[in-house]
């Protein structure tokens, strides 16, 4: 207990303090550019939302209408026919041009264009830029984000694994608030999911994704401004291991069941009319689970950062005694709640990632399954 | 779905991949492997100390029972045995008192028998005494009787008489 109410309190220090960097920032901002506060912050929420290539942990500006930001430059890694590595404060945020090897790269809206000495940048009709984007595989704010939750949890479950053997088979400190999610994930999602008999194999799987999500999660709501679950790049990647492995363990009668669904209950020439259109809608349902996996925890995640980013701008364009209050009272709700959906999507992602395992791995005797269909 | 492609960043999905990849294969070999196989031991364990517990109990039961059985089996020994010796005992007063009363009875026949022999021979000697003391006395008398002759007269005389009368 004193374990989540220590989380309870960090959680809430730092939702305030964010909400303070963000103030001050998204003020000043408006007020040296001159432009419409509303713009200023819907930009800043759709900045937010993106990945960058610096750790900026916030900025303001200057009487003189400089820009400063405070934060870490992160390293740049191009393929642009050979590999460049530079780091991020050559971009100086995009204000100018990062010149490497006589090549002119220009960080615009997040993505990075190589242009000519005098950062030219070329739009297509559609106000899109037509400039070449050399193969970006920079060190960004969210790998750095996947490194640190990375080494976290490789530090918090080597050391739980390591008090089970000092103490004789019973966690200590931290490893008491985890073992009972592990045991959760082990006793209710991957053995009724699963099976008895195989879950075994699956668990490694099952527990790093939980905990790799939820921690993400929780990340996603310090102040730090980071926003990796609601990455797509993130979920895809997510979504295709989870889509892997179903498929790769998958057994005999899991594949029976795409290709052949109706299996003895029909004569062969009785199926192929069905099969013409039931097949395709199987083998369509194979990648159309994952697709829901990555995009239920990208939109989640995503709307999340949205709503709890927006109703903190309200307080700055009420700017009343009444409104402001009011949007910082619903925001801290918002942010509870977000505290919540960050475990709720962990846990759904990885209790349908062990349902589609359970599906791939299921060995079943068909005859008492038409039995089981008949008793229903 | 264009805003969600133009967004979509090669090289992050790239590290998230590789990164991911890398946290699962080591979290697998050093955290997950030791925690489970450890939480599956201690839940054996758990359960062979339950298991032994519930084996012990019935065991223990089992020793009660035997014990209450010997208890009772002693407590019937010690009854029939109570019986018996009671039994036995009143055999044995039955007995002696039978044989008392045989004895006694014997006694008293032979005691009644001697009674009755010793009766016999008073009675005899008693017979004899008075026969002799008789025929002293009639020996007085007839002395006393005859000293004169004229007694000597009249006593035949009677008996002569008494002779003749019958």
């Amino acid at each position: 207990m004193r374990n989540t109410h220590l989380t309870r309190f960090f959680l809430v220090v730092a939702l305030i303090l964010g909400q303070f960097t963000f103030a001050s920032e998204a003020k000043e901002e408006g007020e040296g550019h001159g432009k419409d506060l509303k713009t200023e912050i819907k930009e800043y929420i759709t900045h937010h939302l993106l990945d960058s290539h610096d750790f900026s942990l916030f900025s303001y500006t200057k009487e003189n209408g400089e820009h400063k930001y405070v934060g870490i430059p992160l390293p740049v890694i191009l393929w642009d026919n050979g590999l460049k590595v530079f780091s991020s404060s050559k971009f100086h945020h995009g204000e100018t041009l990062a010149e490497v090897d006589g090549n002119h790269y220009k960080l615009y809206h997040g993505k990075i264009y190589k242009t000519d000495a005098e950062g030219t940048i070329n739009y297509d009709d559609e106000h899109h830029a037509t400039n070449i984007k050399p193969l970006d595989f920079s060190i960004t704010k969210n790998v750095v984000m996947i490194i640190v939750t990375g080494l976290l949890m490789l530090w918090l479950f080597t050391s739980l694994a390591k008090s089970y053997t000092k103490n004789n088979g019973i966690p200590t400190g931290a490893g008491r608030f985890f073992e009972p999610i592990v045991l959760y994930i082990r006793d209710d999602i991957a053995r009724p999911n699963i099976g008895e008999k195989r879950y075994k194999k699956y668990m490694p799987f099952l527990l790093t994704i939980f905990f790799f999500i939820w921690f993400l999660n929780i990340f996603g709501l310090t102040p730090l401004g980071i926003n990796v679950t609601g990455n797509i790049a993130i979920t895809v990647s997510l979504a295709i291991m989870t889509f892997l492995i179903t498929n790769f363990t998958g057994t005999k009668d899991y594949w029976m069941h795409q290709f052949d669904p109706l299996g003895k209950s029909l004569p062969w020439y009785g199926k192929i009319p069905l099969y013409i259109i039931l097949v395709p809608i199987e083998l369509l349902g194979l990648i159309i689970k994952p697709f829901s996996l990555l995009i239920r925890l990208y939109a989640n995640m995503q709307a999340g950062h949205i709503v709890l980013m927006s109703l903190i701008g309200l307080m700055f364009i009420f700017k009343s005694w009444l409104g402001s209050p009011l949007s910082f009272g619903l925001a801290f709700a918002i942010s509870l709640i977000e505290v919540l959906v960050a475990l709720l999507q962990a846990y759904i992602f990885t209790m349908l990632s062990a349902l589609y395992f359970g599906f791939a791995s299921e060995e079943h005797e068909h005859d008492h399954e038409h039995e089981a269909e008949v008793a229903h | 779905m264009e805003k969600l492609l133009e967004e979509f960043s090669v090289g992050l999905f790239f590290w998230q991949t590789l990164l991911f990849g890398l946290l699962l294969f080591l979290l697998w070999k050093f955290a997950w492997k030791p925690i489970l196989n450890a939480i599956n031991d201690r839940e054996e364990g758990i359960k062979n100390a339950l298991d032994a517990a519930e084996d012990a109990k019935r065991e223990m039961q089992n020793v009660t029972a035997d014990s209450e059985k010997l208890l009772k089996e002693a407590r019937a020994e010690r009854e029939t045995m109570l019986k018996e010796a009671r039994e036995i005992k009143d055999k044995i007063v039955a007995d002696a008192k039978e044989q008392a009363q045989v004895e006694g009875d014997k006694m008293i026949k032979q005691a009644q028998a001697t009674i009755e022999s010793e009766k016999k021979a008073a009675v005899a000697d008693i017979k004899a005494q008075v026969a002799n003391l008789s025929i002293d006395i009639a020996e007085k008398v007839i002395k006393d009787e005859l000293s004169d002759k004229k007694k000597q007269e009249k006593l035949v005389q009677d008996m002569l008489g008494d002779i003749e009368l019958n």
